[in-house]
């Protein structure tokens, strides 16, 4: 596994790229208080809607608070629901991945269910879990979590059904290896490469959609900086101070794409179908 | 043929259930009263259990489910708690921003996307076909909300190209609409265009190394002509699904669209009841949105069938 995403990081530059990027981001979130000085939440009425200058790096927003430093901030909540949501769907979406694909007779009652649960949009899933339960870190983690699950469990599934036709699951099977051994042991281990691939693609979409909650004003409450928030705070004066959106919008689409660029140079190394198409070509 | 399209919509029915059955456990199961929540702060507990007993949730799960079925099953999506209108209606008067909006971004994109993507695949290797999927990387991670906020300051407040926000209904006013439309068009596009010229390039370039490509090639047909009558059509299926299934899944970027442009649709619609926790219309909006789901997906299945014979459900 290790040799595996060594492999990968020197041989393709898009991990390269998106994995600095990224580890920029990491950096930035954990040295907030070293890069700003300044409380996120300090209101000063008087200083409101300044433009960027020397003194507010990014400007001010309609109360006054510094927009470089919630910027900060925000970043920590991005980067704790990106790669919470990405764990848990995996973990949970393996789980049911391997029992549907392993136990004939549970397939098509979980699979039946996962259809229907990946019928319902997305976002409008989170929003209602979200306004119906609360709005609290948790919540919003796990409102995002759920319609993840399922594309999750796919895919899991998808290998499980593929690799115990394998001669050596068979052979496993013939010598009398219990289930749970053969499934830990023998089939689980193929479903990281994929499941690594796609865990970097719903970090993404796990960001995004904890922004766009916030800017919806369903997420987390409005005091607690995170970039959705802050947008949606710039929202009524933004034709007179558009840095307001301007600004949490860069690093918002900065680290999404960073992310994405980093899944691309994933696939593209650990995915041995798709390298082959890659070779293939003329 | 007609037995394997029947046979194919039966199979969606299990898909319905289990979103209606999803749908009602989330809603009841989630913590929070609906009832406190409609008494409102400082209501008196017999208030609460007037508005619980209103609105059937005295009743077992398996009661209320039973009674919500039967009402949905006679064309009743439920009565708004707050407007005291039928869900039904509150729907069809938005209906039509969303469905303009959702239309017009499909056609934009595939009218970019499918031709950028074949350029790409005909260029393969060259910084045309690097440009043109650097585009489609960088469009996929701009959030719709910040590209929106972009176009509107750039083109409508600087510029004055276009009105900053509203909806004109197409019917009042087509130049209007136009004009109202475009922007909105172009935020949410942009990522359906990533998208769609991505999977154009990958399934035209895997289709361009086939023998057919190469037999037409030594008829000495003209490029334009291999491209696209002989790859394009028959990248056509791939590049059809993912339109689909792009299109099905529009709904979460027309609700932000719809809330950055300020345009009276059905994300408005939802987004509005969920900050007012009327429960019925989030309940009866998000299942009318899944069958709509399920329902494209099976029009593309059927449309597999028509187009490719070989294609069996």
């Amino acid at each position: 596994m290790r040799g595996l995403l060594q492999h990968a990081v020197f041989r393709n530059p898009s991990v390269l790229i998106g994995g600095t990027l990224l580890l920029i981001l990491l950096a930035i979130a954990v040295a907030a208080p070293l890069l700003s000085d300044v409380d996120p939440r300090q209101i000063a009425p008087r200083l409101r809607l300044q433009p960027p200058s020397e003194e507010f790096l990014m400007g001010t927003d309609m109360y006054g608070r510094d927009v470089w430093t919630r910027i900060l901030y925000g970043s920590r909540i991005s980067l704790i629901v990106g790669a919470s949501v990405a764990v848990l769907s995996l973990t949970f979406g393996m789980f049911i991945g391997l029992l549907a694909g392993y136990f004939r007779w549970l397939d098509g009652p979980i699979m039946r269910a996962m259809d229907g649960l990946m019928a319902i949009p997305g976002v409008l899933l989170a929003i209602a879990l979200v306004s119906l339960s609360g709005a609290s870190l948790l919540t919003v983690i796990v409102a995002i979590t759920i319609p993840a699950i399922p594309s999750v469990a796919r895919v899991v599934r998808g290998v499980v059904l593929s690799v115990r036709e394998e001669p050596f699951v068979e052979a496993a099977m013939g010598l009398g290896t219990p289930p749970i051994k053969i499934l830990l042991r023998h089939i689980t281990p193929n479903t990281f490469a994929p499941l690594i691939v796609q865990g970097t693609y719903i970090c993404a979409a796990a960001v995004l959609g904890e922004a766009v909650l916030s800017f919806l004003g369903v997420g987390l409450p409005a005091e607690i900086p995170t970039w959705g928030n802050i947008i949606a705070d710039g929202r009524a004066v933004f034709v007179r101070a558009p840095w307001t959106i301007f600004f949490p919008g860069i690093f918002l689409g900065a680290s999404i794409l960073a992310i994405n660029i980093l899944g691309d140079g994933l696939r593209d190394s650990l995915d041995p179908r798709m390298k082959k198409q890659v070779s293939d070509r003329p | 043929m007609l037995r394997l399209i029947l046979g194919r919509i039966v199979t969606t029915l299990p898909v319905i259930g289990v979103v209606a059955i999803t749908i009602f456990l989330l809603l009841r199961l989630s913590p929070g009263d609906p009832a406190a929540v409609i008494a409102g702060d400082g209501a008196s507990p017999e208030t609460i259990a007037a508005i619980r007993i209103d609105l059937g949730l005295d009743q077992p799960l398996l009661v209320q489910f039973g009674t919500w079925i039967g009402q949905l099953l006679s064309g009743d999506l439920g009565t708004s708690v707050f407007s005291h209108q039928p869900v039904q209606k509150l729907i069809a008067q938005r209906v039509g921003p969303t469905v303009s909006l959702a239309l017009m971004t499909l056609i934009f994109s595939i009218l970019v996307a499918v031709p950028a993507g074949v350029l790409a695949a005909a260029r393969h290797g060259t910084w045309i076909d690097r440009a043109i999927m650097a585009m489609s990387v960088a469009g996929f991670s701009i959030p719709v909300f910040v590209v929106g906020y972009l176009l509107i300051y750039f083109l409508s407040i600087k510029l004055g190209l276009f009105p900053v926000q509203g909806y004109v209904a197409i019917s009042d006013d087509i130049f209007g609409f136009i004009r109202h439309i475009t922007l909105p068009m172009l935020a949410l596009g942009l990522i359906y265009i990533a998208l769609f010229a991505r999977i154009t390039r990958s399934t035209m370039l895997e289709v361009l190394n086939e023998d057919f490509i190469r037999t037409a090639r030594a008829k000495g047909l003209t490029r334009t002509r291999i491209l696209v009558f002989h790859a394009l059509r028959n990248a056509a299926v791939p590049i059809i699904s993912v339109i689909g299934l792009g299109f099905a899944s529009m709904v979460g970027g027309v609700v932000v669209t719809e809330t950055v442009f300020n345009i009276p649709g059905i994300g408005r619609l939802v987004v509005d009841a969920v900050l007012a926790r009327d429960y019925p219309v989030i309940q009866g909006i998000i299942l009318v949105l899944a069958v709509v789901y399920v329902a494209i997906n099976l029009a593309i299945d059927i449309l597999y069938m028509l187009v490719d014979p070989r294609i069996r459900y």
